[in-house]
């Protein structure tokens, strides 16, 4: 009973971190004390004080209410990404793992040759060749995104297909698509969905990635990544420019991590 | 398992082609002049002539592609646009450099995640257990460009113990080797520990411990072989995450390898060096990728590959 208990607290928590990150993302120009993008030029680099909680960035700019304003960017690309890539990734794992033969060959070495770009080579060569934006970030991780996912379904089609109780399904008359549909996909979604919540954790810290190193988000859009990124020249005067989009990354990451444990735990009915 | 290494040798064929020809179209596929992009607007026209002629742009696209092609088979990916250097050698400089990096954060990985993943499934649900996942959480949650600079501030700045950036001997490799592993310490403890209690969980460990074989033997010799399958493929995932990772980590560090080349060169627009490091590094990681999947058919007799 203990555990249980538990397991529903880490879910908890994760949860309670997605809905703090939704309300700031959504209440942000309520909540912000300040505008995002209003400069205070004569206080720049002030630390936190009265009126700046989070303090103030090189052009005197409210860190709190940049940082609110960050989530906007950080649920978005998380959201649509993860959406886009676990539906394709599901399809062609499955399609690959019971297809067998020449269209699993296919299928993996397509995977091979796109997981073959590191991901951010890809994202970075994208940024080159569109421009960066927000959709462009998005697109970049999704086109890459689904590969993981795809890899992780059929490596675990190819074990389950071969339990008895699949074995018993075909000799019963099932057809190809229920057998996916009605006994692969049930049984293999639970590692797919804690993958999804770590996959969103991923595609927040790729949208930071970019943007810290100047290819995402454009200034003066405020980005998590963006701020880590110009913090980093004011390191010994104003550490609290690390800090605080720092954590803000930090906690978002660690919850949905807690999200996926917990959900792990649930969703295993081995346990 | 002799047929299906030599199939899958011979899969790297098409692989590899594909894999330079996506490299080959995504540098031809920049819309606009080539050139003009390199070197602005403003250049003067014989200087574009030039340019246009050294890079083979003044040919059709199908003759551009055979040309590529042949470089490849020789080695040849061309000249930088900056340095008189061909880009082959510029990469062989930096190779050591970022293999000596990934290799150093692999096994920091390694020897922290197996041990603290073990501990944490063994001692499940113990005070233990919730520490030693913490600790993996808090390693996950940080992304290299977060955990950088707080490591710089820490031990190169406050306590002066080590290098603030560079190479140069084995103290200049600490910061950046764990700036790298720890991310993937914690994903391999967290995937260690889920998996051997997957594995813990199944009749066979029942049986082993009711034989009454010792709790230690049968973690080591029954559960941890088994968890380790899963756990290779990810290494071998986590691989491509850390040539990538490597990017943004060379880069603070200003560690002089294939990574921070590659910034460098798509930030200063230098097309033949973009193209050979992008090659390169998932040249690399094809063959990462063919090593786990083989490592992979020899763990687990189960997925049988036809």
């Amino acid at each position: 009973m203990r555990a249980r208990g538990r397991r529903h607290t880490g879910v908890a928590v994760g949860l309670a971190v997605l809905a703090a990150l939704l309300v700031a993302a959504v209440a942000a120009p309520l909540l912000s004390p300040h505008a995002p993008t209003a400069q205070a030029l004569r206080e720049g680099l002030h630390g936190p004080g009265p009126g700046h909680p989070f303090g103030q960035d090189r052009l005197g700019r409210d860190v709190l209410s940049r940082v609110l304003h960050g989530a906007r960017v950080s649920i978005l690309v998380g959201a649509v990404v993860v959406g886009v890539t676990v539906t394709v990734g599901l399809v062609v794992g499955s399609v690959a793992g019971t297809a067998g033969g020449l269209v699993d060959d296919a299928v993996m070495r397509l995977i091979d040759i796109l997981q073959a770009f590191p991901g951010i080579v890809l994202i970075i060569a994208f940024a080159a060749v569109l421009g960066p934006s927000l959709l462009n970030v998005i697109l970049a991780l999704s086109l890459l995104g689904w590969v993981g996912y795809a890899r992780l379904v059929r490596g675990q089609i190819l074990v389950v297909r071969e339990m008895d109780f699949v074995h018993a399904a075909a000799a019963l008359g099932a057809g190809r698509l229920r057998i996916i549909a009605r006994h692969l996909v049930p049984n293999i979604l639970a590692p797919v969905i804690v993958e999804a919540s770590f996959g969103m954790a991923g595609a927040i810290v790729g949208e930071a990635s970019l943007s810290f190193l100047g290819l995402g988000v454009q200034p003066p859009t405020p980005s998590w990544g963006t701020m880590l990124n110009e913090a980093r020249n004011y390191l010994l005067v104003a550490p609290h420019l690390v800090l605080f989009p720092g954590l803000a990354i930090m906690i978002v990451v660690l919850g949905l991590n807690f999200l996926g444990d917990g959900l792990r735990d649930m969703l295993d009915p081995r346990r | 398992m002799k047929r299906y290494v030599l199939r899958r040798l011979l899969l790297l064929v098409p692989v590899v082609w594909g894999v330079s020809t996506l490299v080959f179209l995504l540098i031809h596929l920049i819309p606009g002049d080539p050139v003009e992009v390199m070197l602005g607007e403003t250049a003067v026209a014989a200087d574009k002539d030039a340019l246009r002629k050294a890079l083979h742009l003044d040919r059709p696209l199908p003759a551009q592609y055979l040309l590529f092609l042949r470089g490849l088979a020789t080695l040849d990916l061309g000249r930088s646009l900056f340095t008189p250097r061909p880009v082959w050698e510029a990469i062989r400089a930096a190779l050591p450099a970022t293999a000596e990096l990934a290799a150093a954060a692999l096994v920091i990985a390694l020897a922290i995640a197996i041990p603290l993943g073990t501990l944490a499934a063994v001692k499940r649900n113990t005070l233990l257990d919730r520490g030693a996942m913490f600790l993996a959480l808090l390693g996950v949650s940080l992304p290299n460009f977060v955990l950088a600079p707080l490591l710089v501030l820490v031990f190169a700045i406050a306590l002066a113990l080590l290098p603030v950036s560079g190479r140069e001997g084995l103290a200049s490799l600490v910061l950046p080797a764990f700036t790298l592993g720890v991310g993937m310490a914690g994903i391999l403890s967290r995937m260690v520990r889920s998996s051997l209690l997957e594995v813990l969980g199944q009749d066979f460990i029942t049986v082993a411990l009711a034989k009454g074989l010792p709790r230690w033997r049968v973690v080591q010799r029954h559960a941890l072989r088994n968890a380790l399958i899963p756990i290779l493929t990810l290494v071998g995932l986590q691989l491509g995450g850390l040539l990538s990772g490597a990017i943004i980590t060379e880069t603070i560090y200003a560690w002089p390898g294939l990574g921070r080349l590659a910034f460098q060169a798509i930030q200063s627009r230098d097309f033949p060096m973009v193209q050979g490091c992008v090659l390169v590094i998932a040249l690399t990681y094809v063959l990462v990728n063919l090593a786990t999947d083989l490592l992979y058919a020899l763990a687990d007799p189960r997925v049988r590959y036809r």
